[in-house]
């Protein structure tokens, strides 16, 4: 099958400042696509390439097949969900959410009942008649969405649609987003900052950095196998250690404070060279005995330098053997398991498979 | 700061007491301007439509306040637009240069328009001050106009398009109407500017006077007098009823962008 979107060596550069630099990505049919990196990576230059608000310096684009060209934002098969939602305020939300049908050859009334539809879908329905400058965020959101779907795109682009609403309201809204992608099948790109986010709604994330793609993974083997020390860091929190590989061909490593191991191939994704490295290691996948709690995998001694209590979690920093950077760790907190104190010393236990190997 | 404040009140004293007694002897009963007042009349009022030569100037006045708003606004939206939308070479000395009669001297501007129309052989008449007028009217214009189209969200736009709208319908049914009160806001001052213009107009009027040319030639006859208040007293009310207009108009447009006011002319 052929993809959907097809980007192919696609670079931009404005003046002096080379905003994309040879993006090359497929993205299929019905997928929920992110993008995602720190403000000035790209990530809504590309978007907004794909959307037609910008030509590439050279490179193609090719949607459903077609080379995009030459072919203005009118002209093509995407819709899009501002940043700001732009949603027109003189207009009421029903003629908002029309404006795209305004050129379509629909009779009125079929016209009204596809942005009743629409309005129901994202559940507004009965809220046609109101004035635009009067919806809540969440409200104006819901119509920018209304307004890019009515027009059955094949791919709907949506930039930073959350940024703006609050927590409580954005988690909802994330997996209304994700409820409404499945419910229409068409291609939802996603771009945003937001590392927790692009993990909980995308089928697949491509991480970008200063123009380019660092990694391209479904959000669990991004996640475990981060390809970069900058990627693992940017994807939730991961501790560094420094780390000497003796053997590239077995991957034996002596890593600072854990001790000499044995890793898989598949724990370093972006292959092993003798010599200096790093290791990562994410914050849940190690975890701190208490007090007459037997030891259990290879376990090294350390001591609690600081700690932050979530609730149903606790963050410590623990600072253990040779290593100058205390390294955190988070326990979940079951009954039974109490909340250590800072400058108690303790036992850090852990698993070689949880080690992710970086040459960079 | 006491001081200070005594100051600043008898500053607006002297700024507007002028303006308070045109209406107070355009009422009073008397041929001579002085108090005590005699007796209220509306007699000057009655008199008013009675002399031709004023109805004329008022009609040329009119004609000419009217062209000039409509080609000062059109040229301020032209330029308001191209500086919100688009980076050009030397877009900052452009902008500059049409600000500049903002604060040139009207008298420079007068006579430098004379003595280039003359040289060109070009008689003098309702277009040669319309001439004028349009060239100190613009400023205003953009000035208002340029905040209007600066805070207009560019994704606004682009979202229009993004649903299949070409660029001029765009223009026509997202644009537009957002910055139409400020259109009508800027239309409103320059008609105001232009009708109550007195040096550009002096000097290329000809032989049809505008109002103000008119009312300063009566100046010379102590019995128009009263006639010239009680007009001056219709020109000061009018003005206020078009400044108010336009600054409702004005926070209208910022209201609706759900924008914040951060001041205007008034």
């Amino acid at each position: 099958m052929t993809a959907l979107i097809d980007l192919k060596n696609i670079n931009k550069y404005y003046a002096d400042y080379h905003a994309l630099r040879d993006v090359s990505l497929e993205i299929a049919q019905g997928e929920f696509f992110s993008l995602l990196g720190p403000s000035g990576c790209g990530k809504t230059t590309l978007l907004r390439t794909i959307a037609g608000f910008e030509a590439p310096s050279d490179g193609t684009l090719h949607i459903a097949g077609v080379d995009m060209n030459g072919v203005p934002a009118n002209a093509r098969p995407t819709n899009m969900v501002f940043q700001s939602y732009a949603i027109f305020p003189h207009l009421s939300v029903s003629e908002n959410v029309g404006f795209g049908l305004r050129k379509s050859a629909l009779s009125a009334s079929d016209k009204m009942n596809s942005v009743e539809q629409a309005l129901e879908m994202v559940g507004l329905d009965g809220f046609g008649g109101r004035a635009a400058h009067a919806l809540s965020g969440g409200q104006r959101q819901r119509v920018a969405l209304a307004r890019a779907l009515i027009l059955k795109p094949k791919v709907l682009l949506l930039d930073e649609p959350l940024s703006a609403l609050d927590k409580k309201l954005r988690e909802q809204m994330q997996s209304e987003l994700r409820r409404l992608q499945r419910q229409v099948g068409i291609t939802f790109i996603l771009v945003t900052h937001d590392q927790e986010e692009a993990l909980i709604m995308s089928d697949r994330v491509a991480v970008m950095f200063d123009g380019e793609i660092a990694q391209l993974a479904d959000p669990q083997t991004l996640y475990k196998r981060p390809v970069s020390s900058k990627v693992g860091d940017f994807i939730g929190v991961m501790n560094f250690l420094p780390a000497t590989v003796d053997n590239a061909q077995k991957i034996t490593l002596d890593v600072a404070g854990l001790g000499p191991v044995t890793i898989d191939p598949e724990q370093a994704p972006s292959g092993a060279q003798t010599g200096a490295a790093q290791i990562g290691i994410r914050p849940e996948m190690m975890s701190l005995l208490f007090d007459g709690e037997p030891d259990r995998g290879q376990m090294t001694h350390a001591t609690i330098k600081d700690r932050a209590y979530y609730g149903d979690m606790t963050y410590y920093d623990v600072s253990i053997k040779d290593v100058a950077q205390p390294i955190t760790i988070s326990m979940k907190n079951i009954i039974g398991r109490p909340v250590l104190e800072i400058g108690q010393a303790t036992r850090v236990s852990w698993d070689a498979r949880s080690l992710v190997l970086f040459s960079d | 700061m006491k001081s200070l404040r005594f100051y600043a009140i008898l500053y607006l004293i002297f700024l507007y007491a002028p303006i308070a007694l045109l209406p107070v002897f355009a009422f009073n009963d008397a041929t001579i301007i002085a108090f005590p007042l005699t007796g209220f009349t509306t007699q000057w009022f009655t008199e008013l439509p009675q002399i031709p030569a004023l109805i004329d100037s008022v009609k040329n006045s009119l004609y000419i306040a009217v062209i000039t708003a409509l080609l000062s606004t059109l040229l301020g939206i032209c330029a308001s637009r191209a500086a919100a939308k688009y980076t050009f070479p030397l877009k900052k000395p452009i902008m500059g240069f049409i600000m500049v009669p903002l604060v040139l001297p009207e008298i420079i501007v007068a006579v430098s328009l004379l003595v280039i129309l003359l040289q060109l052989g070009l008689s003098l008449g309702a277009w040669t001050v319309i001439m004028g007028h349009v060239l100190i009217c613009t400023p205003f214009c953009i000035a208002i106009l340029n905040s209007a189209f600066q805070n207009l969200d560019p994704s606004l736009e682009e979202a229009a398009i993004d649903l299949g709208e070409s660029t001029w319908s765009t223009f026509r049914l997202i644009t537009l109407p957002l910055v139409s009160p400020a259109i009508i806001s800027a239309l409103l001052i320059s008609f105001t500017i232009s009708l109550d213009e007195f040096i550009i107009a002096f000097f290329l009027t000809g032989t049809e006077p505008t109002l103000p040319v008119y009312l300063w030639s009566q100046l010379r006859f102590p019995a128009r007098i009263p006639v010239v208040m009680a007009l001056g007293t219709i020109l000061v009310a009018g003005s206020v009823v078009l400044l108010i207009i336009a600054e409702i108009m004005r926070r209208r447009g910022l209201r609706r962008a759900g924008l914040k006011d951060s001041g205007g002319f008034l």
